[in-house]
């Protein structure tokens, strides 16, 4: 373990922490530039967290324990999935521990903890986000286990800093499994992360909610973090469509710190066309009706095995 | 060690024994819960508890074999310790050593059995599987096979005055007999012309490739019966509930592997070398099972046929495996088809845990709540946090969440799929595949079932009133509560140590001397070269790490002030506990979407109903397809027979009149 691996790895966390929320206000200002409003400041939900950060928890009278655990859990789980995904470098001593397998277990383990955080409460709302919730993950999942699966055939691993450099480190051709697993992830990444065309992230309607519901008993540090979580999750989930898609960039394992200074900037650079593509997704889709929800999700999936199909067939 | 591995095999003997004393001595004093629940139970415990230890000592330990000259004169029970037999002796003493400890907690005097029966049929029961285990020729093994379902059976029916108990009982006991019929057909078939129906005879019996072929057949039928395969799974959902929570703890945990230890011994010891087309017959069997467990799983509103259907759905994942091994191991690559095994047996040992762990808990809050009806439960996690925390580990576990257990087997089963392109036959490795993706179907379909089980009974607010009595467990119930939640801990956090075991067995049954793991003890890696690496500790502490480090951050920059009101009402002002989501209401997503496999009755009420009524029910297709139809086709040959019986002794003379002329015209 090189000291620039692990130089790597604490910066990525660090970048994750510190710029995912800084990515949803960039999302947020390009809707905003789209549908011809004047758009919030990019630091606002840096203060929207601080401020909740400073307020008094107010906790339902009959919430467990474990509602009050559950966003901690949530947001380390998203934390350590944030050092398994190789945005930066591929050289990542903690990745030896978790492969990309366990980065989808790690994302289901926060779902699950937000899920059961929802039901605790024992209002309508929350059990039907929660319901909703593992609706969306119960078929998000397998399809994003099969864009995995692809990748790893292709790669001969299932480890994602040495999918990333193998898929990097190839000659640059049509793959036609990587552009159907491309369309099934960007379907994935919608519905996981709460956006239009699945779930609006701006709702107040509480009957129509999927991931807000989850948080309407939330206040203070406990919505801080898991707005925070929120945010680190779409963070993630646009990391690992670089390194999965567009790998290149990425500090591979013989680069050094000009490398790794490098992948810095293009990074940034990669997180700015992604938040002003899903703006665009997000603003020339409708929100589809939640019993549609189901038949979107199972296209993703159907998308994914057709890469894994064309894969086996044509070995590309 | 030396002497221990050379008498291992007497000493499970003996410890067997002991469990059958145990239960005979429940008759002494049969009416005595204090003498049977206090005494006898926590002994059988310990029983369980120095068997798998032995196990788990012995398990690289050469075979051994005794014979033992009980039964038919010509006829001695041979019994062998192998590998094979000893992980599934160290499941059976693990599990059931946590069992019994909630067992002697649990039995209370009530309708039926008396204690001291009670005890006798547990430990025979008990005794009965582990024979099962060591059996070395069919006939002990079909002895034991039959002990097993009779001590089971009487289990089941414990409660034998109410009618849905018998109903389901006999159901139960229909198709074991079904399925042993069919195991019976099988060692009769592997013998091979030899007509010795040991072991050792059939594993040097030549036998054609149809007669394999039949056999194989007769054992996926036979042993897939009573591991609960589709389709013939029916019996699952019925007996589970209606044995007592014990019970169902010990039949899903451990008598639905011994199913799986008859294949693994019929398929790979006795058959030897499966050709490779057969594993497609377990994997598909497989694979529907585990999606049809889940699907019927997440539709439930009884909290234990909740448990049996996702018990089907791991038992489908087992037999996935299983058929994995198969095709690996016939087409050259042993080293994957190892993987398989050791996937499969890993989640064999996961299963035994969790699922007991769950069924523990189901029968603590029926206990302290007398319902098994999702609908009414609610909330608990307040009155009995014991078996609440508990269970959510159990949950976290069933639901396949990285670090506990049921994370390592899936990971693995994954890992051994990744292989499965470069099978070389050339349709079959773009199938196979796909598998992979039903695999991860079932884990995501068994977090939404999990999240409904936990969600609705411990979480949320009581949806009956009576839920506020609800009291917490019994100190035995929270020990055996508490050590089968260590078991899940430990097997997910510490995977080197039982990969390295189970590579013993995957190398014994395949014929092929294992590699060495490589790495520390702290980073699993199945298989060398850069393919893959999990460490579980590892994540442990870093999950560990990061939430306390987020936690004191959080207290040392900001404040910990809370106040406590009521819930969001949305302005609604009077939720009540009514309004919270059913157990059909969050099957509601898995009913629409996979319509397909249910036969769903509804009435629905129109807009003008006076009294409007919403009723739905939801059944078994193969219970309507098969069953019914197969069921009705006895009914009428069994009438057609029961013609003889005019009730008249002239016919009856007459009857035994011409078959002595026909004896005596055959015979001269």
């Amino acid at each position: 373990m090189r000291p620039i691996d692990l130089l790597t790895q604490i910066l990525e966390v660090i970048a994750a922490l510190a710029a995912a929320p800084l990515f949803l206000g960039w999302v947020n200002q390009c809707r905003a530039w789209l549908q011809n409003r004047r758009p919030p400041s990019l630091w606002l939900p840096y203060l929207g967290i601080r401020k909740l950060f400073h307020k008094d928890a107010v906790i339902a009278a009959n919430a467990s324990a474990l509602f009050r655990l559950a966003p901690y859990v949530v947001f380390g789980a998203m934390v350590v999935a944030a050092a398994i995904i190789p945005s930066m470098g591929t050289g990542l001593p903690f990745t030896t521990a978790a492969d990309a397998i366990a980065l989808v277990g790690l994302l289901a383990t926060a779902r699950v903890f937000q899920s059961l955080a929802a039901m605790d409460v024992g209002t309508a709302f929350g059990t039907l986000g929660a319901r909703r919730e593992m609706m969306v993950g119960f078929l998000a999942e397998p399809a994003l286990l099969t864009i995995i699966f692809v990748a790893s055939l292709i790669s001969a691993t299932t480890a994602l800093p040495e999918i990333t450099e193998n898929l990097a480190t190839q000659h640059l051709g049509l793959y036609p499994s990587l552009a159907f697993t491309a369309v099934a992830f960007t379907m994935v990444l919608l519905a996981e992360n709460a956006r239009i065309p699945i779930d609006n992230p701006a709702t107040h309607l509480e009957l129509t909610m999927i991931h807000e519901a989850m948080l309407l008993e939330y206040s203070a540090r406990h919505l801080a973090l898991m707005e925070w979580a929120a945010a680190l999750k779409l963070f993630n989930y646009a990391c690992i469509g670089f390194a999965l898609f567009i790998p290149w960039g990425v500090s591979t394992g013989a680069g050094g710190p000009a490398a790794l200074a490098l992948s810095i900037p293009l990074l940034a650079v990669k997180l700015a066309l992604a938040g002003v593509a899903l703006a665009l997704i997000e603003t020339v889709s409708a929100k589809v009706r939640v019993f549609r929800a189901p038949e979107f999700l199972a296209t993703a999936f159907l998308l994914a095995m057709l890469g894994l199909l064309v894969h086996l067939l044509l070995g590309a | 060690m030396t002497p221990l591995t050379h008498s291992a095999l007497p000493i499970c003997l003996a410890l067997l024994s002991l469990w059958v004393v145990i239960g005979l001595a429940g008759l002494l004093r049969p009416q005595s819960l204090a003498f049977v629940a206090r005494t006898l139970f926590p002994l059988g415990a310990l029983c369980g508890l120095a068997l798998a230890l032995l196990a788990g000592l012995t398990l690289g330990a050469p075979a051994e074999r005794a014979t033992l000259a009980i039964g038919l004169p010509d006829l001695p029970m041979h019994l062998r310790r192998d590998a094979l037999a000893s992980v599934f002796l160290l499941l059976l003493g693990g599990a059931s050593a946590g069992i019994s400890v909630f067992a002697a907690g649990y039995f209370r005097r009530g309708a039926g059995t008396s204690p001291g029966l009670l005890c006798l049929q547990y430990h025979g029961f008990l005794a009965a599987m582990g024979l099962v285990l060591l059996a070395d020729d069919a006939y002990s093994f079909m002895i034991a096979w039959e002990t097993m379902a009779l001590a089971s059976y009487f289990l089941v029916a414990t409660q034998h005055t109410l009618p849905e108990i018998r109903r389901a009982g006999f159901l139960y006991l229909l198709l074991a007999h079904v399925g042993a019929i069919a195991i019976l057909l099988s060692f009769g078939v592997l013998q091979g012309g030899s007509w010795q129906f040991t072991f050792d005879a059939m594993r040097h019996a030549h036998l054609a490739p149809h007669w394999a072929l039949v056999a194989f057949a007769l054992a996926v039928f036979g042993f897939g019966a009573k591991a609960g395969l589709v389709p013939l799974h029916v019996w699952l959902p019925e007996a589970h509930p209606a044995a007592p929570s014990p019970v169902s703890a010990l039949m899903s945990g451990v008598m639905l592997k011994t199913a799986v230890y008859g294949m693994l011994r019929v398929t790979f010891d006795l058959i030897g070398h499966p050709t490779w087309w057969w594993g497609l017959v377990p994997l598909a069997l497989g694979l529907l099972s585990a999606v049809y467990g889940a699907v019927f799983a997440a539709a439930q509103t009884d909290m234990k046929r909740l448990l049996a259907y996702s018990s089907i759905e791991n038992v489908g994942i087992i037999f996935a495996g299983l058929g994995l091994a198969i095709v690996f191991g016939s087409v050259a690559m042993p080293a994957i088809a190892a993987l398989a095994l050791i996937a499969l047996l890993y989640h064999s040992l996961n299963h035994a845990f969790m699922k007991s762990l769950l069924f523990l808990g189901t029968g603590a809050v029926l206990h302290s709540t007398g319902e098994r009806n999702l609908g009414r439960l609610g909330g608990l996690i307040h009155r009995m946090p014991w078996v609440a925390w508990l269970s959510l580990v159990g949950t976290l576990a069933m639901a396949g969440l990285p670090p506990l257990n049921g994370f390592v087997s899936d990971w693995l089963l994954l890992q051994a799929f990744l292989f499965t392109p470069q099978v070389p036959h050339t349709f079959i490795n773009m199938l196979l595949p796909l598998g992979a993706a039903l695999v991860a179907l079932t884990t995501a379909l068994a977090a939404y079932v999990m999240v409904k089980f936990f969600g609705v009974i411990f979480l949320g607010q009581p949806r009956e009133g009576a839920l506020a009595q609800a009291h917490d467990a019994g100190i035995l119930e929270r020990i055996g509560l508490a050590y089968l939640a260590l078991g899940c801990f430990v097997l997910g956090l510490l995977p080197t140590y039982v990969v390295g075991a189970l590579k013993l067995v995957a190398g014994q049954l395949l014929g092929a001397a294992p590699a060495r793991l490589e790495g520390p003890w702290w980073r699993l890696v199945p298989l060398p070269g850069r393919h893959a690496s999990y460490s579980a500790p590892i994540l442990f502490a870093a999950i560990i790490a990061v939430v306390l480090l987020t936690a004191l951050a959080v207290r040392l920059l900001y404040h910990q002030r809370r106040r406590r009101a009521a819930p969001w009402d949305c302005g609604f002002g009077s939720l009540n506990a009514r309004m919270q989501d059913t157990a059909e209401g969050f099957g509601q997503p898995i009913r629409h979407i996979f319509g397909a496999f249910f036969a769903m009755q509804r009435e629905l009420p129109s807009p003008f109903d006076r009294a409007p009524r919403y009723r739905v029910s939801v059944g078994d297709r193969i219970w309507q397809g098969i069953y019914v139809p197969v069921g009705a086709l006895v009914q009428r040959a069994a009438d057609t027979v029961a013609w003889l019986q005019q009730g008249r002794i002239a016919n009856y003379l007459l009857y035994s009149f011409v078959t002595l002329v026909v004896l005596l015209a055959l015979v001269l």
